[in-house]
């Protein structure tokens, strides 16, 4: 046969970068890693998903029947206060990336507790939170706006509380040794998932809280 | 798998004849399945082939518990006043016909195509999340077999296939067949969500070298563009079910209307899903048939970056729709008229794709083989339910055809005739590729047009019952408003029964097929003269796809390695230089060496098992709930502690002359 139809062997030796062995830095078309651009992909996905319910919300959120409103209810500074714990998690959540970039295991450590001990003081205050509207009688089946309040703040709330299973995970595998691979990608991918659940947080604070119903 | 190659002399013997594989520890006690044969071997694999085999096979399982509950309703309105069902089954029987039909046979028939193909028409040797794969796979599976359960465990969902709330909240649908309806839509959907992200990351990152995005085969294109919009699509009926489950199972208020809630909410969130859905059947299968066409008119496809624009531009068009599903409803003049515009729209993206296919043949050396009928039968059904959809498009039209038999047809002539051809073109096509067997022809011509046949006879007539006025979802019709003369109700409903039927028995004719082909002699390579890179490998391939990852120099690479172009100027004459073998013996000649596939895994099975206990739990028992998540998070510390390709120690000492190992691009 031909010579002319089958080119040379062989120009794409992979990148030896001492990884090669774990499989996981290889040559992509994108060159970006596949971990990172699925991670995208998730969250491309995650803003419909908080799309749904923030609409849900903006919908049902004058809808409050004979039951208790947002305007009785809201404590704009204590939810101001633990809105700005969780965002200066995300500061502490670059620190940990930029430490691990530099190998530095010990600071990346202690920034990933600190971040998640930022995300549990503000899961905590939601529980506070709730449990406050709830004495005021706002239960979930009260009304249209306290199902679709405490739908959207919940499910807000559950992703914080798996941020910091990820990153107590990753202290817990980082003492003993158990990422493979690239470590610094690994932490960044959950700092990718912490910063987007702060930016959600940041509009629901908006649409939720600030701005009057 | 530790895959050993050693090419030429171990190649054919690589797994039987390769040292002992020692399985490196997974959470400390447990060993990884390393086995390569038996059921172990499918129950814990990774390998996007045999994952892809398990999609269809259960796919058309599913296929049939669907056709049954069709021929079911069809039996019942066959006469006026009929007995078989009862209304109440006659509604489970219509909303789990629909449901099994869309979620559980032709996503996931299209997602078997995605998973085998994908990878080996992009010149990858897996996806690029391999383990995430198989959650996809037992996820779908689960699902299915969770919603089924309701027919044994109090009755299914009886709220249509798009459960419209607050008919569907507790007071108007009481059994439990609702809550199975959602929570097997949300772990079927998990499955497709995590499906879109690896095929999307898997197409646009592991493309073998010289295959740049205009270079790709086009059911690979159609294939991507579909999983944007799963990925796009699902998050939003997640919130829909989400939504539901929590006003039917915890009392929630989101559709109370005695509350003040608003019943477009669901319509709305379902829509926004419901109508990039269309495009998630379809668009699979246009991808199917732009293979088929050129392979048999001995043409390349015509205008293929036409086709591909055309299918991106659908893709985009489809989320901008969705509310011509609620002209009924209410909308408001404006909301209407926008709508009903961009509706009209999107038939021009679809007409290029019906031209494009029919220039492709045009003057072209057609060969009728039983995949070729499929894909002309498609052109012609699929333009038959473009067309009515143009009427629904008119708004006041529309108005008059809502929820009646004439929708029905619509989308039986769009989802049958468009997708479900398709995809047995599909079938028919790449069965070689995948089993090493070329299918009866014979029997697939008698397939073919029984099928045909049975199709036009059954939903032809309801474009007529239903103009008529006969509405959808009623389970019996009288004889005193059938009407007289060529319009009679009865003997219209009567021969569409009558084509139900014969289309079951031609979906029957493609088991038997498969039956009369099994003791078939092996295929050749190259069975249909073939353009894309799929078949630049054997049938079936190995695990490992391709012995060397090939170079890609232009689209239908594999055509331009069989045929060399000798005309001059601008003038193009192919000639033939080499056959398929040889083209597929000469990759084998340059093997790489040392070859690392990604490992067999319990983790996804078992996490994908863990949901269902959840979802059980959920409407039994919050005991399940704890005990499936207890078994969830097992498996996520599981998978996430076991490296993606098993340690070092599995594989074979290094080859003598220390060649660098050519690995797969894996992680997660």
């Amino acid at each position: 046969m031909s010579d002319a139809t089958i080119t040379a062997p062989d120009e794409h030796e992979p990148i030896d970068d001492g990884l090669d062995h774990l499989g996981l830095e290889h040559q992509t078309s994108t060159g970006l890693s596949n971990t990172k651009l699925a991670m995208w992909m998730f969250l491309g996905s995650e803003c419909l998903l908080f799309g749904g319910l923030i609409s849900t919300y903006m919908l049902y959120r004058n809808r409050s029947g004979t039951g208790v409103g947002p305007d009785q209810l809201w404590d704009i500074p204590f939810t101001s206060a633990s809105s700005f714990v969780l965002l200066m998690s995300s500061l502490t959540m670059v620190l940990a990336v930029s430490a691990a970039k530099r190998k530095d295991d010990q600071r990346t450590r202690v920034w990933l507790t600190v971040t998640a001990l930022l995300g549990g003081l503000f899961v905590a205050g939601q529980v506070y939170e709730f449990t406050v509207f709830y004495r005021e009688g706002l239960g979930y089946t009260t009304s249209l706006f306290s199902s679709s309040f405490y739908t959207l703040t919940g499910f807000h709330g559950v992703h914080v509380s798996v941020g910091i299973i990820m990153l107590m995970s990753l202290v817990g595998m980082l003492l003993t040794g158990r990422i493979k691979g690239d470590k610094s990608e690994t932490i960044e991918m959950v700092g990718l998932y912490w910063h987007f659940v702060d930016i959600v947080w940041v509009i629901i604070f908006t649409l939720v809280y600030l701005i009057p119903a | 798998m530790a895959i050993i190659e050693r090419p030429p002399e171990s190649s054919p013997s690589a797994e039987s004849g390769a040292p002992a594989v020692v399985a490196s520890e997974s959470y400390g006690f447990l060993r990884r399945p390393v086995e390569t044969k038996g059921w172990k071997a499918w129950a814990f694999t990774v390998d996007h082939k045999k994952i892809g085999i398990m999609y269809g096979a259960v796919a058309m399982m599913f296929f049939f518990v669907g056709g049954l509950e069709a021929v079911l309703i069809r039996l019942q309105l066959a006469q006026a006043d009929g007995l078989i069902l009862s209304a109440d089954k006659y509604n489970q029987m219509f909303t789990m016909h629909a449901t099994t039909m869309v979620f559980l046979f032709v996503m996931p028939m299209a997602a078997a195509f995605a998973n085998y193909m994908i990878p080996l028409q992009i010149g990858a040797r897996d996806v690029a999340f391999p383990r995430l794969n198989a959650l996809s796979l037992w996820l779908f599976i689960f699902g299915g077999i969770f919603i089924n359960s309701s027919w044994i465990l109090g009755g299914g969902a009886d709220g249509g296939w798009f459960m419209y709330a607050p008919n569907s909240s507790v007071p108007f649908s009481p059994s439990n067949g609702v809550d199975f309806w959602v929570l097997g839509l949300l772990l079927t959907g998990i499955a497709s969500l995590v499906s879109a992200i690896n095929l999307i990351t898997t197409v646009l990152n592991m493309r073998a070298p010289g295959m740049s995005l205009m270079r790709m085969p086009i059911f690979t294109w159609m294939g991507l563009v579909t999983q944007f919009l799963l990925l796009f699509a699902m998050p939003v009926i997640t919130v829909a079910l989400f939504l539901l489950m929590f006003q039917r199972n915890y009392n929630a208020t989101f559709f109370s209307v005695e509350e003040g809630a608003d019943p477009l909410l669901w319509q709305h969130l379902f829509w926004i899903f419901g109508h990039p859905e269309v495009y998630i059947i379809v668009l699979p299968a246009f991808g199917i048939v732009s293979e088929v066409l050129p392979v048999f008119s001995k043409k390349p496809l015509f205008g293929y970056p036409f086709v591909v624009f055309s299918g991106a531009a659908i893709g985009f068009v489809g989320f901008g729709v969705w509310a011509h599903h609620m002209f009924a409803a209410g909308l408001g003049p404006i909301s209407v008229a926008v709508f009903s515009v961009a509706t009209m729209a999107i038939a021009i993206p679809t007409g290029v794709k019906i031209i494009n296919w029919t220039l492709t043949m045009w003057g072209g050396k057609l060969r009728y083989t039983t995949a070729m009928l499929f894909a002309i039968g498609l052109i012609v059904e699929f333009t038959i339910g473009g067309l009515s959809g143009v009427t629904h498009a008119v708004a006041p039209s529309d108005t008059q055809q809502t929820d009646t038999y004439y929708i029905v047809a619509h989308f039986h002539y769009v989802i049958f005739g468009g997708g479900v051809l398709g995809l047995f073109a599909g079938i028919y096509y790449w069965w070689p590729k995948m089993f090493g067997k070329i299918l009866n022809e014979t029997w697939g011509r008698w397939n073919f047009w029984v099928m045909i046949v049975g199709m036009n006879l059954a939903f032809g007539p309801m474009h007529i019952i239903g103009l008529q006025g006969q509405p959808r979802r009623m389970y019996i019709w009288t004889e005193n408003r059938a009407g007289e003369g060529f319009f009679n109700l009865g003997f219209w409903n009567y021969v569409s029964t009558i084509g139900a039927l014969v289309l079951g028995i031609g979906a029957l004719l493609f088991l038997c097929n498969v039956w009369v082909s099994r003791k078939n002699p092996p295929a050749p390579t190259d069975p249909w003269d073939a353009r894309s890179l799929e078949w630049l490998t054997e049938s079936p391939p190995k695990e490992h796809n391709f012995d060397r990852i090939p170079d890609v120099n232009a689209l239908d690479e594999f055509f331009h390695r069989k045929y060399e172009d000798v005309g001059e100027g601008d003038e193009h004459d192919y000639k033939r230089v080499a056959t398929g073998e040889e083209v597929v013996a000469n990759e084998a000649a340059h093997a790489d060496a040392h070859i690392h596939m990604p490992s067999p895994s319990y983790w996804p099975i078992v996490l994908a098992f863990a949901l269902p206990v959840i979802a059980y739990g959920v409407i039994y028992s919050s005991l399940l709930i704890a005990a499936g998540a207890a078994i969830a998070i097992m498996a996520m510390f599981g998978w996430a502690l076991e490296p993606p390709t098993a340690d070092e120690s599995d594989f074979d000492p290094p080859p003598p002359d220390d060649e660098p190992s050519k690995e797969l691009a894996v992680s997660v």
